[in-house]
């Protein structure tokens, strides 16, 4: 039951969302993640040798991953948990669904988790009769709208305070027609009421993980409202749904990622709740689940170890890259059309649902390189595009046109001499013709370019005739 | 094939690896044991009167409020403080807490009561394990002393802080966890809390008090 993919009518997607007055009012706010991520970044002399640092542990685990797979197992079973596998999204949904029913559970609460998205848990738990409820304020947002999150850490981003309104005044029907709802503090408050019933009735808490620790066998979670919290110690059975390479081996490895977290993602130096959970309820204490279930999700990921994308498995879900991408600032999240967006998406994408769905979102870059800039665990983002675009190309999934311009092209690139006879002249005879008006409204075989923009008429000489003219080094 | 053998089988295909690897095993082993530290901030370090300045920097910074009281048996007296000036009902509550249950409640008349929230609570003060100087953390640590529900249920989330046990970082603390509960072992929950309750789902603006508290007030006791 995974999520279906609209991604092989990208280019559709993308036509759509920028033509969306609504979305294109709602976008500007991903921007504001820039400065303050820039801020903290500022107040912590230490960030880079910490990004090192994180990156070296990542790359340490995931070459041990079998091994601290099963140190971690042990610790969870020692502590009274329980450890379940699964290779895909219908395994991970069979084990949630044997665990809910073992239970009665009518109402399964949720902190927000990337990777339930991934599997498609929510329909799966609605066809089974049931009702699955969202209690990250974004999440609930877009579950009230039937929607998926548009970006990793701030789902309803794509969502107006407006829509907020009208969405709740449809959904809550207690709700009084006149009650004031124009301010987002009253908005929160509503949202927090109504689901504050649904923490102290539910049977089931589900959360992702931040960290699952090796050393101690604890979950980590990382959040900044509280609903996390509040899912995972109220109901009498907490499960846990994590990716492999969550795995990590120590507290103190954890709290070398920590540093690079938060300030990547939000601005913050510390998200507010950072929590450590081991197992079930003990004796003697008064809270907590009685159950504690851990769901270890593959979906690909043990086959992209010691593979041309296994520095992607490095990745901790901070948002950063999509928070610095022109692209996404300008489509927003939904246009990518599957779970994960911006470049980590376009990079994890085909990993996940494979190059023939997902393809075309590598080519939704314009390689500023600012993602693999701003990136805490130094994942090369745009190199991770450009091996996909070649796989793309082998495997002929490169429109036909497009190939034969690219083959054109590359047999010109190859031969340099015969490449400068061609382009020098060409400079030339734009340069002269478009000389009075400095740019072309309509070229030949352009037509893609110039629909949109005007293309600047060049200024005669080629960019390699000038710089011999320099006397630039040559190789 | 169960599912997971077959992860475990493809992990170790793609790492080009057996599953009796001596080298590989030890270097496990090492890590887990050794837990080694990495780069460490010098943010959080510094005397003992530097890392409260710090502490109470970092934690006003993302909008707790701090105060600072002689003596245990100040406590009560800054909680009826903090309620009456916020104009909040004269009520708390708390865990089993020994440190928390000697203190003077008597004189303050509060309206007490004790164990885990069942929700309806307003006021309730809990006292931490360690706070991390470095980034304004309180650590809570569950169990019938300070139940978990206390941190999160409650509008006003009060922390006594004892001056002594405020540390440079997390490692610090983590450190402690090892000695309180043993190598490799960590009580049911720990709560790293770093300001109330928060959230900018809505068009990315800050609102306090999402889920969790909307306040949250740190006593820190000094002697």
């Amino acid at each position: 039951m995974s999520v279906v993919a609209t991604t092989p009518r990208f280019k559709d997607n993308v036509h759509d969302a920028l033509h969306d007055q609504r979305l294109q009012g709602a976008l500007p706010h991903a921007k504001n993640f820039i400065g303050r991520r820039a801020d903290a970044v500022s107040r912590l002399p230490e960030f880079d040798a910490l990004r090192d640092s994180a990156s070296a542990i990542k790359d340490h685990t995931l070459a041990h991953l079998d091994l601290y797979l099963e140190a971690y197992e042990r610790k969870v079973v020692e502590g009274g948990g329980y450890v379940h596998y699964a290779r895909d999204s219908d395994e991970a949904i069979a084990v949630i669904l044997g665990i809910c029913k073992a239970r009665g559970a009518k109402v399964v609460t949720k902190g927000k988790s990337m990777i339930s998205e991934e599997i498609g848990l929510n329909a799966a738990l609605e066809q089974e009769g049931i009702a699955a409820v969202e209690t990250d304020l974004g999440e609930y947002v877009i579950q009230l709208r039937g929607e998926a999150p548009s970006h990793i850490i701030a789902p309803a981003i794509h969502v107006t305070r407006d829509d907020i309104e009208a969405d709740f005044r449809r959904v809550h029907r207690d709700l009084a027609p006149d009650r004031d709802l124009s301010r987002p503090e009253q908005l929160l408050s509503e949202a927090r009421a109504i689901l504050r019933d649904r923490f102290l009735s539910a049977d089931v808490g589900l959360t992702g993980a931040n960290f699952l620790v090796a050393e101690t066998g604890t979950s980590i979670i990382v959040t900044n409202e509280g609903n996390g919290d509040l899912t995972q110690t109220l109901p009498k059975v907490h499960v846990v749904l994590a990716s492999l390479e969550k795995i990590t081996p120590t507290l103190n490895d954890v709290a070398q990622i920590l540093r690079v977290l938060a300030r990547s993602a939000t601005g913050q130096d510390m998200s507010v709740y950072t929590t450590l959970s081991t197992g079930p309820r003990r004796a003697g204490d008064p809270d907590g689940p009685e159950e504690y279930h851990v769901v270890l999700l593959d979906n690909g990921r043990s086959a992209t170890l010691g593979g041309p994308f296994a520095d992607m498995l490095r990745c901790i879900r901070c948002g950063a890259c999509m928070n610095h991408c022109p692209v996404y600032h300008a489509v927003g999240g939904h246009a990518y059309g599957w779970v994960y967006p911006g470049p980590m998406g376009a990079v994890l994408t085909p990993l996940l649902i494979g190059v023939v769905e997902g393809g075309q979102l590598p080519n939704a870059s314009t390689f500023c390189g600012r993602c693999e800039a701003v990136c805490p665990m130094r994942i090369p983002l745009p190199n991770l595009m450009r091996t996909w675009r070649e796989r793309e190309f082998e495997r002929r999934l490169t429109p036909p046109l497009a190939r034969a311009a690219l083959r054109v092209w590359a047999f010109f690139a190859k031969r340099p001499a015969l490449y400068r006879l061609a382009v020098e002249p060409a400079m030339r005879g734009l340069g002269l013709i478009g000389r009075r008006r400095g740019r072309f409204a309509w070229l030949p075989f352009a037509g893609g370019w110039t629909r949109g923009r005007d293309f600047a008429a060049p200024q005669g000489a080629t960019f390699q005739s000038r710089w011999r003219a320099k006397s630039g080094a040559v190789r | 094939m169960s599912a997971r053998d077959e992860i475990f089988a493809t992990i170790r295909r793609s790492l080009r690896v057996g599953a009796f690897d001596g080298p590989r095993r030890d270097a496990v082993a090492a890590r887990l044991a050794q837990a080694p530290a990495g780069i460490i901030p010098r943010r959080g370090h510094g005397e003992a009167a530097e890392r409260l300045a710090t502490f109470k920097f970092e934690a006003e910074r993302v909008q707790a409020t701090v105060a600072e009281v002689d003596a245990a048996a100040d406590v009560p007296a800054e909680i009826v403080r903090y309620l009456r000036d916020n104009n909040l009902p004269s009520t708390l509550r708390f865990g089993d807490d020994k440190r928390l249950a000697d203190m003077p409640w008597a004189p303050s008349a509060l309206e007490i009561a004790r164990g885990p929230s069942e929700g309806d609570d307003l006021n309730a003060v809990s006292a931490a394990f360690a706070a991390v100087a470095e980034t304004g953390t309180l650590a809570l640590v569950s169990g019938p002393d300070n139940p978990t529900t206390l941190n999160f249920l409650p509008d006003n989330h009060f922390v006594v802080v004892f001056a002594a046990d405020v540390v440079a970082d997390a490692e610090s603390v983590f450190a402690r966890l090892k000695a309180a509960y043993g190598a490799g072992a960590l009580p049911r929950a720990v709560n790293f809390i770093t300001g109330p309750s928060r959230s900018a789902d809505i068009e990315q603006t800050l609102l306090l008090g999402a889920h969790g508290p909307r306040r949250l007030h740190i006593v820190v006791v000094k002697s």
